[in-house]
């Protein structure tokens, strides 16, 4: 992690002095970003360069869904089968990507291709069903739009 | 058309959620007058005179909150935007996020200087992707244009805005939450009082407001509360952002004046029930606030007042529109599926009893429910009620107890039968 903190420190910048526990949360997300997971060293690291507790970062890590211990596929595929995406088909479109992938929620393709999740509302119930891939929603999904998705993706 | 708007009141174009559009609609003409015009305290006391009430979901009067931080005791004071929606039902603050990042940042400005703030924060959900590429894109362009840094517009005002990007936790989005999120912690809410306008972020002053409440305040400001209260109803002024959902054929984000006919809005604005069903019920405002039936909603008017004497409440303006034939023992399941997931497990009332909540409700759905179960979960939701930190534990319990009282024969039925009284789908057949 020791090439970012050129990064973080403009974080720091527009942060009042005394608020280097605030910067937990945005450093644990660059890292992952980069590394697709947080490893042990990277903790190591923000401890010193932060000077909080580990015992703090070991909290959040365990608390937040998005932060993640281990690597996971290329792929996340991020099915919201909350109230209104249940209510436009979501339960078909998991069964369906689980069928497709040979994985249940949770689970990795054994190629590493694809990691399928089931995850609580996006905040997209009117354009329901979403599945997350990565970073981007994709919204009003079908299960014809997810298999040509899944062909393309490396 | 739902009434007079005030925030989606501009056509939506490739650009408009940029700086030289929103200044061509005469954007960041309010914080001018602002600072130039008026004292900090006038500003809280235009905000105070226009009735504006919070659009979070507990409808609180916003200048009351501010009025609280003391302007002269001598401690940094802090601003925090939370735009974490993540209340199922919820998506029209992302609307204001990705169209209208200007009329929030200009807003959080007018706000700051009321309060005396030289830090603020927006606290943003993790998984909003083009929604914090927008604000992040937009807070670049307002600090580019000397909006955010020192001397703002000439005047001695300093402000400075962070976007905090959450990671994934329901319970963030409640206040003091969303604080000790920020202050780079597990989201843990805290105990009240002292309030959070006494001791918030880092113990400081700090006031937290939802993103379509701040969204408010340049029009406030620049047309004054006067034409503010001219819109909506006495006790409701403005309009309420409504996200709507479900089993309806037009969903989307409406902008509807406080006042308008519940009834017309869902049958003439949003095109109806899907599949020409007949409407079986409403969740007004986000999954914690109390169903209403087909005939509760029929004589209501949108307004704050109206749905808190008919039990329920707007909430943060997620409705989500349930159609004749749908299972709600199915519907209940998911609900519990998610408040147990998202409990934060500080308070055992809330933390055990979702879960308890959860199995019984999965076992009810697998047949194998016994008729005990019924009364089991009103008492374990009833436990809950005043008795855990935040508020998520009373809402799961309350959402849970209408659903059981409004269509406690369909749970009976499914228990006796050991199958739902319907298709036992959540989907309107043709319409998944």
């Amino acid at each position: 992690m020791k090439h970012l903190i050129p990064e973080f420190e403009t974080l720091k910048a527009r942060l009042p002095a005394g608020f280097e526990s605030s910067l937990v949360l945005p450093c644990l997300r660059r890292i992952q970003e980069e590394r697709g997971y947080v490893a042990d060293g990277d903790i190591d690291g923000l401890v010193e360069y932060l000077g909080v507790p580990r015992i703090q970062i070991e909290e959040v890590l365990s608390f937040y869904t998005q932060l993640r211990r281990k690597p996971i596929g290329r792929w996340h595929l991020q099915v919201c089968r909350n109230v209104s995406c249940s209510m436009r088909g979501a339960e078909p479109i998991l069964d369906h990507l689980a069928r497709r992938l040979g994985v249940a929620p949770g689970q990795t393709t054994p190629d590493g291709r694809f990691t399928l999740s089931t995850v609580e509302c996006l905040g997209s119930c009117g354009t329901a069903p979403v599945v997350m891939v990565n970073d981007a929603y994709h919204e009003s999904v079908s299960r014809s739009e997810l298999d040509a998705l899944i062909e393309r993706l490396p | 058309m739902t009434g007079t708007k005030l925030l989606m009141a501009f056509p939506v174009t490739a650009t408009s959620h940029m700086l030289a559009d929103y200044r061509a609609r005469g954007g960041y003409r309010a914080l001018e007058k602002a600072l130039t015009q008026m004292s900090p305290q006038e500003v809280t006391q235009e905000v105070i005179a226009s009735g504006l009430q919070g659009r979070g979901g507990a409808a609180f009067p916003v200048g009351r909150k501010w009025a609280v931080v003391k302007l002269d005791d001598g401690q940094p004071h802090h601003l925090c935007c939370n735009a974490d929606e993540g209340e199922p039902g919820t998506f029209k603050d992302r609307w204001i996020l990705e169209h209208a990042p200007h009329l929030l940042l200009e807003s959080m400005l007018i706000a700051s200087y009321a309060i005396g703030v030289r830090h603020s924060f927006v606290y943003i959900r993790g998984e909003f992707d083009l929604p914090y590429r927008r604000l992040a894109e937009a807070v670049e362009e307002a600090y580019a244009a000397g909006y955010f840094g020192e001397r703002i517009l000439g005047t001695d005002f300093a402000c400075d805005v962070f976007v905090y990007r959450g990671a994934g936790s329901y319970v963030c989005g409640e206040a003091s939450g969303l604080i000790t999120s920020i202050e780079g912690k597990r989201g843990y809410p805290r105990n009240r009082p002292p309030r959070l306008t006494v001791h918030g972020l880092y113990q400081r002053p700090t006031v937290v407001n939802n993103v379509e409440t701040l969204a408010n305040i340049a029009g406030i400001i620049s047309q004054g509360a006067e034409a503010f209260r001219k819109v909506g109803t006495k006790t409701s002024p403005g309009t309420r952002l409504i996200s709507i959902s479900g089993h309806i054929n037009r969903p989307g984000v409406y902008e509807v004046e406080l006042g308008y006919p519940f009834a017309k809005f869902i049958r003439e604005d949003c095109g109806g029930v899907l599949g020409g069903r007949a409407l079986k019920a409403i969740i007004p405002g986000g999954v914690s606030t109390k169903v209403l039936t087909a005939a509760d909603v029929e004589p209501l008017a949108l307004d704050h007042a109206v749905l808190a004497e008919a039990g329920s409440s707007l909430g943060s303006g997620g409705m989500i529109v349930i159609a004749e034939g749908t299972c709600m023992v199915r519907l209940l399941q998911v609900i519990l599926r998610f408040y147990h997931h998202e409990s934060c497990g500080q308070c055992t009332p809330c933390r055990d009893g979702m879960g308890w909540l959860h199995g019984i409700i999965d076992r009810i759905a697998a047949g194998r429910g016994v008729p005990e179960d019924i009364e089991r979960m009103q008492a374990i939701s009833r436990a809950n009620d005043g008795t855990t930190i935040c508020g998520m534990g009373d809402a799961a319990g309350y959402a849970t107890v209408a659903i059981l009282d409004k269509f406690r024969d369909e749970f009976d039925y499914f228990i006796a039968h050991k199958r739902s009284r319907f298709d036992g789908h959540l989907e309107v057949a043709g319409h998944a």
